[in-house]
């Protein structure tokens, strides 16, 4: 299998960015992920939506996605074009639930630190590498268990226990 | 080898005499818990399976209590789909209408959740268990699928906290108080992935409902799970509720920790979580006045009998809540609410002006029930209190324990109950 490569432009935040945040529970009355993307992050940056663009990252400091267990956080946040978030720590409840459903993330604290909002970065999946193609810089990012990056590669925990 | 009581359930449950922290594991599980906000997306994603069937009818509970009564018709369709999967499944555990109530207050009431036991639930919360000596942890709603088709989930054992609780509880402090001041001392990510272990001579005697309020928050510092020793408080509570076998675990003498924390609970005073954190704690007495439009005394926290009998042991009869302060007393299961019922809690709070409510999450999450307009403020029993939690994205929330809400509730700003 050739490596996955992913490649977009940077939405960059700050900690403890919460489930709350990232889709309030206002709208946990839906699991429809296309409803669930239009309202992803609007309490913490209202224009996320009219910025995003298929295939970009998002970028965030420590302990992002803490809060409550809704899986429609990643959910909302992969529908909403989102290919992969680095950050330098994830809560645990989001870190499961965004491999369960194929969402890649990623732990690099020297990438979040150097990476700007707006920067273009390249991110080899299969090796852990970040390439942010504004300033050249490499990161590499600790690589995953093996089961979890056949979780990802399947596109979720259902589909990896059927197989 | 020497190990945690966190360590020694994982390995009970993976058929291992031991599990070292790191150590990827599969256990077995002996219940699986779903909302009604999460069991949508988990049944989605079960319906992905051929077979279609629950590997256990009987260790998988279902407890419609978030936006119920149902807030809304998307709402009222969601637990429609849950009711007719439970039927299909024929799962003995669903609980819906005058059956249902706040699942963490609910689970170990009814004796569902026992001591030793490996609890997962797709809510955060389900971590309030391990007042009861269980690993008791969150997960999200396709580890719930997944665990109802085959019984198992993945886990890391996580590495072990040890928090040795010393000193004596002051006037009115509380367990709220107690995890508050921890989180507002090691942050809300000072436990990410670890488990918090309770111990020293204050746990030996903090009541069930002040562990479960402790063991419930441990989520709000990115603990795993948080978990007490049981002990003869453990088996007065139980004995009489599980409805299966159960047993007790402790730690050996010399297990590991990645750290341990002494709390001298003597310098903890009434605390209060100030926007937007829960780490953001502070006596109470230490803040400036802060004038309140609602307050919240319920949820899987705080909304248990022993916190409705303080509330109204504040409240007392005769006396009034501050008419600018809606104040909202929410039982967190029937049992409860039949309970404050009779003991005349209830009649005290709707004289004093309160609103009683039915069992439900609601207001908590912002789901219904007590949502707040722009630049309002509330104090609550709850649990979180970021950014719009309970309503608007400008209105505030400030946590704390039932007796603080009481008196706040009545003064009209955040104060102590000895103000009353």
């Amino acid at each position: 299998m050739s490596d996955i490569i992913l490649r977009g432009r940077v939405h960059k935040y700050g900690s403890n960015v919460n489930t709350d945040e990232i889709i309030p529970a206002r709208w946990l009355n839906t699991t429809d992920p296309v409803i669930l993307a239009q309202h992803c992050m609007e309490d913490i940056d209202k224009d996320f939506i009219e910025n995003v663009k298929p295939k970009d990252i998002i970028v965030a400091e420590n302990n992002f996605g803490c809060g409550s267990s809704r899986e429609h956080a990643p959910l909302a946040i992969k529908a909403a074009g989102i290919s992969a978030i680095i950050a330098n720590s994830f809560a645990r409840i989001f870190f499961r639930n965004a491999i369960n459903i194929g969402l890649p993330i990623l732990e690099s604290p020297e990438a979040v630190k150097a990476i700007k909002n707006g920067d273009i970065v390249e991110i080899n999946l299969n090796k852990g590498i970040i390439n942010n193609t504004v300033t050249h810089k490499i990161y590499q990012s600790h690589s995953f268990p093996e089961f979890m990056q056949k979780i990802i590669k399947t596109g979720g925990l259902l589909e990896y226990i059927k197989k | 080898m020497e190990s945690t009581i966190t360590e020694k359930i994982l390995a009970a449950h993976c058929g291992k005499k031991i599990v070292e922290p790191g150590e990827f594991i599969e256990p077995k599980v002996d219940i699986s818990l779903l909302n009604d906000v999460t069991a949508p997306l988990a049944i989605k994603e079960f319906e992905k399976t051929k077979d279609g069937k629950v590997f256990d009818k009987n260790k998988i509970v279902l407890v419609m209590d978030h936006f119920t009564p149902n807030k809304d018709i998307l709402s009222a369709e969601h637990v429609k789909l849950v009711r007719e999967f439970s039927k299909k499944q024929k799962v003995k555990h669903y609980y819906e209408g005058g059956n249902a109530g706040v699942e963490h207050a609910l689970l170990p009431e009814k004796g569902i959740v026992c001591p030793g036991d490996v609890v997962v639930g797709a809510d955060s919360h389900t971590c309030t268990y391990g007042a009861l000596g269980a690993f008791a942890t969150g997960v999200g709603s396709t580890d719930i699928a997944a665990a109802m088709v085959t019984g198992k989930v993945w886990f890391k054992v996580p590495n072990s906290i040890k928090f040795v609780l010393t000193g004596k509880l002051n006037k009115w402090v509380s367990g709220k108080d107690i995890i508050l001041y921890i989180i507002g001392l090691i942050g809300v990510d000072g436990a990410l992935y670890s488990s918090m272990e309770f111990d020293g001579p204050v746990c030996k005697k903090l009541t069930m409902a002040d562990r479960f309020t402790i063991a419930n928050m441990a989520v709000e510092a990115g603990g795993k799970n948080g978990i007490f020793t049981p002990d003869e408080i453990t088996e007065k509570y139980v004995s009489k509720r599980a409805q299966r076998r159960y047993k007790f675990y402790k730690s050996d003498k010399n297990c590991r920790y990645l750290k341990i924390i002494e709390v001298d609970c003597s310098k903890i005073s009434l605390q209060v979580a100030t926007p937007f954190l829960p780490s953001n704690t502070k006596a109470v007495v230490d803040i400036k006045r802060t004038y309140i439009n609602q307050v919240v005394i319920g949820s899987c926290t705080n909304g248990r009998i022993e916190d409705l009998r303080i509330a109204a042991a504040i409240i007392k009869k005769g006396k009034k809540v501050n008419p600018n302060v809606r104040t909202l007393i929410i039982p967190a299961t029937p049992k409860v609410y039949s309970e404050a019922l009779e003991e005349g809690l209830l009649k005290i709070f709707v004289d004093a002006g309160a609103i009683v409510s039915a069992p439900t999450c609601g207001p908590c999450l912002g789901g219904h029930m007590g949502i707040l307009a722009s630049g309002e403020k509330c104090v609550s029993t709850t649990n979180r209190n970021f950014v719009g939690r309970m309503g608007h994205v400008e209105s505030q929330l400030f946590l704390a324990n039932p007796a603080v809400a009481a008196a706040s509730a009545i003064k009209g700003y955040i104060t102590i109950p000895d103000e009353i």
